[in-house]
């Protein structure tokens, strides 16, 4: 233990022996890279397999607070790209992650980040297998920024697209929506509400599996993240070129998240999520695909919310409670609470 | 009972709609020559979009969307003005998340926190004034927005600064009143409406009597109606019963919040802390008299318009004109449908708004556009 | 205009002040009572108001809640009878 102090300081950045005590006590130490040279040497042998192709994303994260309740920085960075991944039918191997960290942030708060990320790795199968951190002054970021890049393979014969959507293919999501983007609402504290709202931060490689392996025809898949399910289903109609329309009556909104939209004036289809899909499958495998996604602990709550339709193609819309219809358009803009 | 989902009950809305076209039948309302009624208030016209009531109820209906969203009625000088005083030094400027993206005439309160002011969403202006608190070396301003229903909000808080002997809390007066606004629909000759659906949570502060001279005056029914979908369904059937009974009265349908006199605190508090300007600009509607509110000169420290030297009289002196080719007035007094707007869909829409009816959530354009009225051009080709 | 919702008094926070904790489905946030609290604020806990940005602005009538539901329910009831009656009508001829 040779660190010092309690906080980062520009020091750390500063390519001496500060920094590399900090990359070697925080960040080494719990990744394990596959090998201490500037750059992750890996076997290709995964990759060789004939007809497999070799899938690769990268996100970057920001998120205040940085730790919340059910996860942190570090789990949104992990299963961001885990999840990325694994809806294209990728198996996530590898992921890189780099951290650009405000002077002055706890040495602690970053320990805990990392212990986090390690533990979702291993939860999720994959490897951090290189990184980078820097650091910059006071206000030039909020705290803690991580950026991942994750690799995966997609075996032969597997191929998820959106634009495989067919009419008559039905929407499965793998349980209740909006919990971390109201859980995150609370957690920012300047709108005072309180909940006992988790976020629902998860990877869903193991669930993507078991889907695939119950319903081997499963067109697409997408992540629900920021702009929520309703983002999502939007993108998929307009590449699919179909119409989606989903059931309000059984769509999975727990309570709290229902009061959360309701004291803030939002709409819970575009509240963010960080641990849930939408998958859709033909209609002949849809029980099949269900039953394998209750079987996951991610996908406990699977349910059937809609299906792809003919016209009007490109637009999402919903069947109302009352039998009426309405679009469900892409989100403009962030939602902003309001008051009428 | 949680007094949301009881009211949201299909079966009832079944037993609603059915009533409904039974009503309209029976008074020969149609497609070609509906009943007009207008919902007053935004929220109405959101739940109606919501749940898709439009298109559940017989075609002799027609929904006319009224004033009542205070962000769609606010003049571009006023969004200006909230900007100018954002950018103050030492300002924290707050605002409900409603007005953010508001076009002014150069940008939107959204666009100058980008490029540096401070200004923060809050929910309450309680909170705003928490704020205050906890900056004592900074001036916190509150943008005070809305109808009669929001208004006792601000009053109780500028009460409260006044109690803590607060130095640095201000509010920029928007407040306005839906009767004046009401008037002044009625008295334009090219009105055709044949009831209202009157704004329930106004009511339950201004209570149903402010209605009568609707009634009395204009000989029209108005039902003061509660936001949930059978309680606008509800109202609708009122309103028909009352044109086919030849009545023409002030009733209340959301008796559950409205009393009938309204809420006397919130009055009070009102009356202690504003009074009425002599006038006060409308998007869309013009000048309208007694219409606005303003900060009594004994809450003057309060007042963000003394406070800075920037607000309504400068507004005044400088007319600001409305985004060109638009017809927000038309669209906003009910005489066209959002989608008879040329601009509407092409270079108006919620990405880049021209109106403030583009903005708003309950603004019939945004209204439109959201929940699929944007398809009606495409139907009628 | 003027978003409105119900939620149940759970507590008084600082009497004073006038202000209380609502819960509306499981989540909280502080609220002011001083539009509804004439009676003093302790007896409204439990009670079922409408908040308006942070502000009880009017507490629920139970009972007249309850008298419109059940004017609905008449009215749905009244409205089967007479598809019945369309029905029978159809029937008959």
């Amino acid at each position: 233990m040779v660190l010092r102090g309690d906080r980062v300081t520009l020091a750390h950045g500063g390519g001496g022996r500060a920094m590399r005590d900090l990359i070697e006590e925080v960040f080494t130490d719990s990744f394990e890279p596959a090998s201490m040279e500037d750059q992750a040497r890996l076997e290709a042998a995964a990759l060789a397999e004939p007809g497999a192709r070799l899938a690769f994303t990268t996100d970057s994260f920001v998120v205040s607070p940085v730790e919340f309740p059910g996860g942190d920085i570090g789990s949104l960075a992990i299963n961001g790209t885990v999840n990325d991944l694994a809806v294209g039918g990728a198996t996530p191997l590898w992921l890189s992650a780099a951290f650009i960290i405000e002077e002055g942030t706890e040495i602690a708060l970053l320990r805990r980040v990392v212990a986090t990320m390690k533990a979702e790795a291993d939860r999720a199968g994959v490897k951090i297998v290189t990184g980078d951190t820097k650091v910059v002054g006071r206000g030039a970021a909020d705290t803690l920024f991580v950026t991942t890049s994750g690799v995966g393979v997609i075996p032969p014969g597997r191929d998820l697209a959106a634009t495989r959507i067919a009419p008559g293919d039905v929407a499965i999501v793998n349980g209740v929506l909006g919990d971390h983007g109201a859980c995150i609402l609370a957690a920012r504290g300047d709108l005072a509400l309180t909940s006992d709202l988790q976020s629902d931060c998860a990877g869903l490689g193991h669930l993507m599996e078991a889907v695939l392996a119950a319903a081997p025809g499963a067109k697409a898949a997408r992540d629900c993240t920021r702009g929520g399910l309703a983002s999502a289903l939007n993108e998929m109609a307009e590449a699919a070129g179909v119409g989606i329309e989903i059931d309000e009556a059984v769509l999975p909104l727990r309570a709290e998240v229902k009061g959360t939209c309701e004291i803030l004036g939002l709409d819970p289809l575009y509240l963010a999520n960080e641990g849930r899909l939408v998958v859709f499958v033909p209609e002949d495998q849809a029980e099949a695909a269900l039953a394998a996604m209750r079987a996951v602990d991610t996908g406990a709550g699977a349910t059937i919310i809609g299906w792809a339709i003919a016209e009007p193609a490109g637009l999402v819309t919903m069947r109302t409670l009352f039998g009426g219809t309405r679009i469900v358009d892409m989100l403009v803009g962030e939602q902003l609470p309001r008051i009428c | 009972m949680r007094f949301v989902e009881e009211f949201r009950d299909p079966a009832l809305a079944k037993a609603l709609i059915a009533g409904i076209d039974a009503t309209a039948t029976a008074i020969g309302a149609t497609k070609d020559n509906p009943v007009r009624i207008m919902e007053i208030c935004g929220g109405h016209t959101h739940a109606i979009f919501r749940y898709g009531l439009d298109r559940l109820v017989h075609e002799g209906i027609e929904f006319i969307h009224g004033p009542g969203c205070p962000v769609c009625v606010l003049p571009m000088a006023r969004v200006d003005e909230a900007v100018q005083i954002a950018e103050q030094p030492g300002v924290i400027f707050t605002s409900f998340g409603d007005a953010m993206r508001v076009p002014g005439t150069k940008k939107s309160l959204l666009q100058a926190k980008a490029e540096g002011a401070d200004i923060r969403t809050v929910y309450s202006p309680l909170d705003a004034l928490e704020l205050a608190r906890r900056n004592p070396e900074r001036e916190v301003v509150f943008f005070g927005l809305g109808f009669e229903t929001t208004t006792p909000s601000t009053a109780l808080t500028i009460q409260q600064a006044a109690r803590e002997g607060m130095k640095n809390f201000t509010i920029f007066c928007n407040h306005i009143t839906v009767p004046p606004p009401i008037r002044a629909l009625l008295d334009d000759p090219d009105m055709l409406l044949d009831g209202f659906i009157g704004p329930g949570h106004v009511s339950m502060v201004i209570g149903i009597h402010a209605y009568d001279f609707i009634a009395r005056d204009y000989g029209k029914p108005i039902v003061v109606a509660g936001f949930e979908p059978t309680d606008l369904l509800q109202s609708v059937l009122m309103v028909l019963r009352q044109i086919e009974e030849g009545r023409a009265e002030v009733e209340n349908q959301y008796a559950r919040v409205v009393p009938e006199l309204g809420n006397p605190v919130s009055l009070a508090a009102i009356a202690d802390v504003y009074e009425e300007r002599p006038s006060f600009a409308w998007r869309g509607l013009g000048e309208i008299d007694l219409s606005g509110l303003r900060i009594r000169e004994k809450y003057a420290l309060y007042d963000a318009e003394a406070r800075f030297g920037i607000g309504y009289g400068a507004a005044r002196a400088r007319e600001v004109a409305e985004p060109e080719g638009t017809e927000c007035a038309a669209v906003m007094t009910g005489k066209i449908k959002p989608t008879g707007c040329p601009m509407f869909g092409t270079q108006c829409t919620p990405e880049t708004p021209l109106g403030a009816l583009m903005v708003s959530s309950e603004g019939a354009c945004a209204a439109y556009w959201q929940y699929g009225g944007r398809r009606a051009p495409e139907a009628a080709e | 205009m003027c978003l409105g919702i119900p939620g149940q008094i759970v507590e008084i926070t600082d009497a004073a002040r006038m202000m209380a904790r609502a819960d509306v489905s499981g989540v909280k946030r502080e609220v002011s009572l001083a539009c509804v609290a004439d009676g003093g604020p302790d007896a409204l806990v439990g009670r079922w108001v409408l908040i308006h940005v942070g502000f009880a602005m009017a507490v629920i009538d139970e009972a007249e809640a309850a008298a419109t539901l059940e004017a609905l329910q008449h009215l749905g009831e009244a409205q089967e009878t007479l598809a019945q009656m369309a029905e029978g009508e159809r029937a008959l001829s």
